[in-house]
């Protein structure tokens, strides 16, 4: 048997954020869905115990959160607030401070975006405000790329999770660059990893497991689906298969064939 | 007073942060507020005088990807 990394052998346990420990590797976001009774189904049947949510302008005639938040808590489900849509450090750490109140949990899906085409996160915004809520006793989960010098400021800023993209965001483009996020998985064998954006389909996702990433965050592909719900499910099975996969420990590639079949005893070989 | 709430422009009578808060139709609802882009914790509303330009947002629960 080949030798299996301490890795490993450590997560095939339970996963473990910021001292949390889950079950389920899919974390699923909450936005687009179709109907909110759609929305519950999809979280339901995906096993997903940790879903994102945000923070928006309310109206205090409409109070349409109110709702929301309710449908949520009936969920039973960890929440992760983010803050997305935010381009500036300030406007990064006082949502966090925000949703903090609002949603009474410390962690945060740092977002802080620096393109308008690609939401490609402003790194350099990312590393101080990573540092700033940290110091403040956030729990952070950054939404990063797949660089590891960004990745390791972000570890010294504080954060005990990296959450890099495997595309930009709602594009379903699946795992951009399979060498960028290995790497990362190599640099970073004892911070849990989590692709965070642009899956499409539940293959993909698989694939991100199968490097060893310890989780993947996604929500278009659920939303948009046809049938969000039966989508939720396959991207639940289609997450603990390539976990499985990993702790299985795929054969190496290799360039030539290899019959499978042995070939001593075959017929009319002299 | 005049302020602007969510960037729209209001006439409250205020004074504090916490009576906006209530003038404004949020009661009990689960909002977070900030005033001139800091966060005001719920605890310090009825310490936080607002003045004529202020800007206050109010946000509440939303879906998040």
């Amino acid at each position: 048997m080949r030798s299996k990394c301490s890795r490993r052998c450590r997560v095939g346990e339970a996963m473990d954020f910021y001292g949390v420990a889950l079950g389920s590797r899919l974390l699923l976001g909450t936005a687009g869905y179709p109907s909110p009774a759609i929305l519950a189904e999809a979280v339901r049947r995906s096993g997903a115990e940790v879903v994102t949510v945000s923070l928006r302008r309310e109206s205090g005639a409409e109070r349409a959160g109110q709702g929301f938040w309710s449908l949520i808590r009936e969920l039973g489900v960890r929440v992760l607030p983010n803050t997305a849509g935010c381009h500036t450090v300030g406007e990064a750490v006082t949502t966090a401070q925000m949703a903090r109140e609002v949603f009474g949990t410390s962690w945060i899906k740092l977002e802080v975006i620096g393109n308008h085409d690609t939401l490609q996160p402003d790194v350099f915004g990312l590393v101080e405000a990573a540092g700033l809520l940290a110091a403040d006793g956030f729990e952070v989960f950054p939404y990063t790329t797949e660089d590891l010098v960004v990745g390791e400021r972000l570890v010294e800023a504080g954060c005990r999770v990296l959450m890099p993209w495997g595309a930009p965001i709602g594009s379903g483009r699946g795992l951009n660059n399979l060498y960028g996020l290995r790497a990362m998985r190599a640099h970073f064998p004892d911070i849990p990893l989590v692709v965070d954006a642009g899956i499409g389909l539940p293959s993909q996702a698989a694939a991100a497991m199968e490097l060893g990433y310890d989780a993947v965050l996604l929500n278009t592909a659920v939303a948009r689906a046809g049938d969000p719900a039966l989508m939720a499910a396959a991207f639940g099975q289609a997450i603990e298969a390539g976990r499985q996969a990993y702790l299985a420990e795929p054969m190496p590639m290799r360039d030539m064939a290899v019959p499978s079949t042995p070939v001593l005893g075959l017929a009319f070989r002299g | 007073m005049k302020i602007l709430v969510n960037n729209a422009a209001r006439e409250i009578a205020g004074p504090s942060l916490a009576d906006a808060v209530e003038q404004l139709g949020f009661g009990n609802a689960v909002v977070a507020t900030a005033v001139d882009g800091d966060f005001v914790p719920a605890r310090k509303r009825a310490s936080m005088m607002l003045r004529d330009g202020h800007a206050v947002e109010v946000l509440a629960p939303m879906q998040g990807g």
